[in-house]
This record gives structure tokens, C-alpha cells and sequence, in this order.
């Protein structure tokens, strides 16, 4: 299998205080990598930074090989080939859900109003909100509105999915169907990379787990091998509390 | 979150609407009786200024000077079509205000290095429009521009008058635009870019659309400024209202033609304010009611 994104030892600081550092980590075409790690670890910044909303300050960033981060490089360009899905949604709330997710369609790829809206209807078809099409976002719940930002993400057809704690926000009973579009796109092959507190949903689809402290990937491997015989104390450490806390 | 505001907060929000204590709505007999004691003591208040006005001593030379009707009938015709011309120029600026202002507040909010110049442009000018007075904006542009007699530029008094006014207001109305462009969440940006759209297809299709909502306000307010800002081209003796006025005034040393056109300014300008204050108070309450 090829290697899709990769990145060398990626390094980032916001004024003097570091975020990332020394990052090294391929993710492979079809495979599903989940970020883990607690709060202000450096999660969000790493998709951040991937999908060239941060810019990174050392290390380099390559899709299918090729260098991304430079500054010779086109950021919309890039951005075309990836989707990410945020925390906070962050749908665009004057527009109808149709129009959220043709807008990139339309606006970058060039595809005409009516194949754009032929496709997003298809894709709501296919994740249950079929009857939304035309609803606004604010009278959406928090899982379809969530679903609906996986949707405007998948519209622009991604090499690569970048999740950002995308349940983080929701109520306990929205989380399931939510996750369960994540496990979706995984049996269809989605190359993703996925930032979550969701440990048993780590353990459940992940290809492979990355535990980051402090800006760091301190340990990774299968979630078979990591989940039940950590190396590190801080990750030994940090299952446990989960544990404690009755989230795995 | 309304327990805690305090009645300064309340006279904040409710601005001049504020006519008493605010109470909470009670049965119907209330309702009319609190209308009734509002009626009454509003009736004696008028009754009571009109009553020292009308009986002073002055008020038989103030009528003479400031409310003679037959003065008001001589005057009117000229007033109003001054107020005709008034009104159109007030019409034409302010469409071709608002769209330029939302040009430069987009050029203003373009970030990275490559947008530096015409960012910086842009700050120029509108320091520097705002640094002048309107009325020497008027006076240069209005008699300077034609005096020079170029060539291929218009030379009307009229035409720059009004592009004075355009160019002075442009510079006020694309800082209430920046200011709602910025109050438009960082992660709106984010996601738009994250589709790939570029800088200026982000402003214009997921930025500015909701910028200009919570501005509206703010250029309501705007056009009641300029709708009676249009007058200071009298100074180029153009013959809007306020110059018909003064022209009669000064043939008869008779003021009532001022009063003529405060009327008619009166007019227009209450119902937009009024307009303005419910608009705002629907936008707020519609808010409060979507975050809860």
C-alpha cells in the first residue's frame, strides 16, 4: 500500500509556546489513524496544519509524495483533495443544507447547480437526511447537523478525511450516529485521520492509534497492542484514568 | 441572562423607546389602564408646553418669523422641489455608497503579504476621508474640480457635490462593514477555506452575507445620517431645499422657508429611524430566541 500523507518532523509553535514537535507519522491509503491524548495535546493543530489552515514552522507535509507545506504550493489546491470536519460544525447558518454542501462544488470545482445538487442529494440519501435538504441549519439537531458537515466535506469527493473531535460537541444519545458515518466511509476505504476522546470507538476502527502529549506522539501501534499493553507510564497513565473514568 | 442587566443596560437596549418602568405584562384591565395613565399625563405634558410657548410674550414675533402661513405658502413650492433634488441625490449616493464601501471593507479584510499595498490603500484613504470635514470635501471638490477645467471630467457643481458625499460617506460606511465582517466567527473562515475556496469566494459568499445582517442596524442608521448630509451641497449654491429656504430668507428676512424644510426632512427621516429601532429590536429578539 502507498503512502498518502506523510509528515516529517513537523514542528509548530504559537508565540513561544510549542504545540507540536518532532512529528513524525505516515498514514497509509485506506488506513484509519486515530489521534489521541488529552486537551491542548496538539490534536487539533496536527489536522490543523495538515489541511494548511496553520502553517507549520519546521518539518515538511507530503500528499502522495509530494511536498505540501512549501510556500510554492497553492493551498486551495491542496485543500480540494482533503476534507476535514470540526468540532463546532461550523456550517455555514445562512444557507440551506443543500446549499452548504454545493458550495464547493460550484464555487471550486465548477460543477453546474444541478449536478452539484444531484450529488448532495444523493449523498444525503445515502446518510439519512434526504427530508433536510432544504431545513437550515439551525433547525437541525447536533448530530445531523454534524452529519451534514461530514457531507459537505465528502462532496468535493477527499483523497483524505480529516476528523476533529467531530462528537466532542454533541449530546451522549447523537454520538452513535455520528460515529456510525465514520464507520461507513471506513468499510468504503476512506483514508482518515481522526481526532477523538471516543476511546471505544478508537479501539473499534482505528487501523492504528497515536497517543500525543504535549505536542508530542509519544506511542503508537494497533489499538489491540496499544489499548492493552501501553509502553509508556504518561500513556499507562492516561488509559487509566479514561478507565477511571468509565469511558472505555 | 436579563435578570442580571442592569436598568442602565435596559435604557441601553430600549434607547429613546424607554417611555417608563418596564413591567411585566399583566391581565388585560392593566394593560388598558396603563395605556390610559400614559395617555393622560402625555396629554398634560404637551397641553402644558404649549400652553407656556403659545401665552409667552415672544410667541406673536416667533409665529411672525418662523410659522407665517402665508410665508409657508410663498415658500413651499421652491422647498419642495429643492427637497425633490434632495431626495435624489440622497438615492443615487447611497447605492453607489454601499457598494463601494463593501469593496473597500473586503480589500480591508484580505489578509497576507501579497494584499499589503492595496490593504494599506485602503486604510489611507479611509483615514485620511475621515480626517476631513464633509463641508471642506464639498467646497474642494464641488468649486475646485470645475475650476481646473480638464478635460473629459464633468464639471458640474452638482455632480461633484454629491461624489464629495460619496467619497466622505464611503469611508464611514465600509468601517461598519469591517466591523461586521469581523464579527463573523474565525471558524466560518476556517471551514470555508477548508474547502478549498479562495480568499475572496470566502468573503463574498460565506462572510459577507452574514457581515451585512448584523450591520443592517448600523447603515439604517447611516442613511438617515446622509439623507440629511445631502443638504450641505447648498454651500455650492445648488438649489435643494435648504438653498431655496435661504434664498427666500434672504428676500424677506422671513424664516419660516427653514422650518418648511425641516419638515419635510422631519418626514423622511423619523420613519427610517423608527424603522431602524424595530428592526433592530426583531434581529435581537430573533437571536436571543435561536440561543436558547
Amino acid at each position: 500500500m502507498a503512502v498518502k500523507l506523510e509528515l516529517t518532523n513537523v514542528g509548530k509553535a504559537f508565540e513561544d509556546k510549542v504545540v507540536l514537535r518532532d512529528i513524525d507519522l505516515a498514514v497509509q491509503e485506506h488506513e484509519v489513524v486515530c489521534l489521541i491524548g488529552s486537551s491542548g495535546s496538539g490534536k487539533s493543530t496536527l489536522l490543523k496544519c495538515v489541511d494548511l489552515l496553520v502553517p507549520i514552522d519546521e518539518g515538511a507535509i507530503l500528499l502522495d509524495g509530494q511536498a505540501i507545506s512549501g510556500p510554492d504550493v497553492n493551498p486551495n489546491t491542496v485543500r480540494q483533495r482533503m476534507g476535514i470536519v470540526f468540532q463546532a460544525f461550523n456550517l455555514f447558518p445562512h444557507m440551506s443544507v443543500v446549499d452548504n454542501i454545493t458550495l464547493g462544488p460550484r464555487k471550486v470545482h465548477g460543477l453546474s447547480k444541478e449536478a452539484a445538487e444531484e450529488r448532495a442529494a444523493g449523498l444525503l440519501e445515502r446518510f439519512g437526511l434526504a427530508d433536510k435538504m432544504h431545513e437550515y441549519p439551525d433547525r437541525l439537531s447536533g448530530g445531523q447537523q454534524q452529519r451534514v458537515a461530514v457531507i459537505r466535506a465528502l462532496a468535493s469527493d477527499p483523497e483524505l478525511m480529516l476528523f476533529d473531535e467531530i462528537t466532542s460537541a454533541l449530546d451522549p444519545e447523537l454520538v452513535a450516529e455520528v460515529l456510525n458515518v465514520i464507520r461507513g466511509l471506513k468499510n468504503e476505504g476512506m483514508t482518515m485521520l481522526i481526532a477523538t476522546h471516543e476511546m471505544g470507538f478508537a479501539r473499534d476502527v482505528a487501523d492504528r492509534v497515536c497517543f500525543l502529549d504535549a505536542g508530542v506522539i509519544l506511542e503508537q501501534g494497533p489499538p489491540g497492542e496499544f489499548f492493552t499493553n501501553p509502553q509508556q507510564p504518561r500513556t499507562r497513565q492516561f488509559l487509566q484514568r479514561i478507565v477511571e473514568a468509565g469511558r472505555l | 441572562m436579563t435578570d442580571r442587566s442592569t436598568p442602565l443596560d435596559e435604557v441601553m437596549r430600549r434607547g429613546p423607546r424607554l417611555l417608563g418602568p418596564r413591567r411585566p405584562r399583566g391581565p388585560r384591565e392593566e394593560g388598558a389602564r396603563s395605556a390610559f395613565v400614559a395617555f393622560v399625563s402625555t396629554l398634560i405634558l404637551v397641553s402644558l408646553a404649549l400652553w407656556v410657548v403659545l401665552t409667552s410674550e415672544a410667541w406673536p414675533r416667533v409665529q411672525k418669523q418662523f410659522f407665517n402661513p402665508s410665508a409657508f405658502r410663498e415658500v413651499w413650492p421652491d422647498v419642495a422641489s429643492g427637497f425633490w433634488l434632495d431626495i435624489q441625490m440622497f438615492l443615487v449616493a447611497e447605492v453607489v455608497i454601499l457598494t463601494l464601501a463593501l469593496i473597500v471593507a473586503m480589500i480591508r479584510s484580505l489578509r497576507g503579504p501579497a494584499f499589503l499595498p492595496i490593504r494599506m490603500l485602503a486604510i489611507f484613504y479611509i483615514d485620511l476621508i475621515r480626517g476631513i470635514p464633509v463641508i471642506l470635501l464639498i467646497l474642494l471638490l464641488g468649486f475646485g474640480v470645475p475650476a481646473l477645467q480638464l478635460s473629459g471630467v464633468p464639471d458640474g457643481r452638482l455632480f461633484w457635490g454629491v461624489t464629495a458625499l460619496v467619497i466622505s460617506y464611503t469611508a464611514y460606511t465600509s468601517e461598519v462593514y469591517r466591523a461586521g465582517i469581523e464579527s463573523v466567527h474565525e471558524s466560518q473562515r476556517m471551514s470555508a477555506r477548508s474547502l478549498g475556496l479562495t480568499q475572496g469566494k470566502t468573503l463574498w459568499y460565506v462572510i459577507v452575507p452574514q457581515a451585512v445582517r448584523n450591520v443592517i442596524p448600523a447603515l439604517l442608521n447611516g442613511f438617515v445620517s446622509l439623507q440629511k448630509d445631502v443638504a450641505l451641497v447648498y454651500v455650492l449654491g445648488i438649489r435643494e431645499a435648504v438653498r431655496a429656504a435661504q434664498i427666500y430668507n434672504a428676500r424677506t428676512f422671513n424664516y419660516t422657508g427653514y422650518i418648511a424644510a425641516a419638515i419635510l426632512f422631519l418626514i423622511v427621516s423619523v420613519p427610517v429611524a423608527r424603522f431602524t429601532d424595530w428592526y433592530t429590536e426583531r434581529d435581537r429578539r430573533r437571536r436571543q430566541a435561536m440561543s436558547t
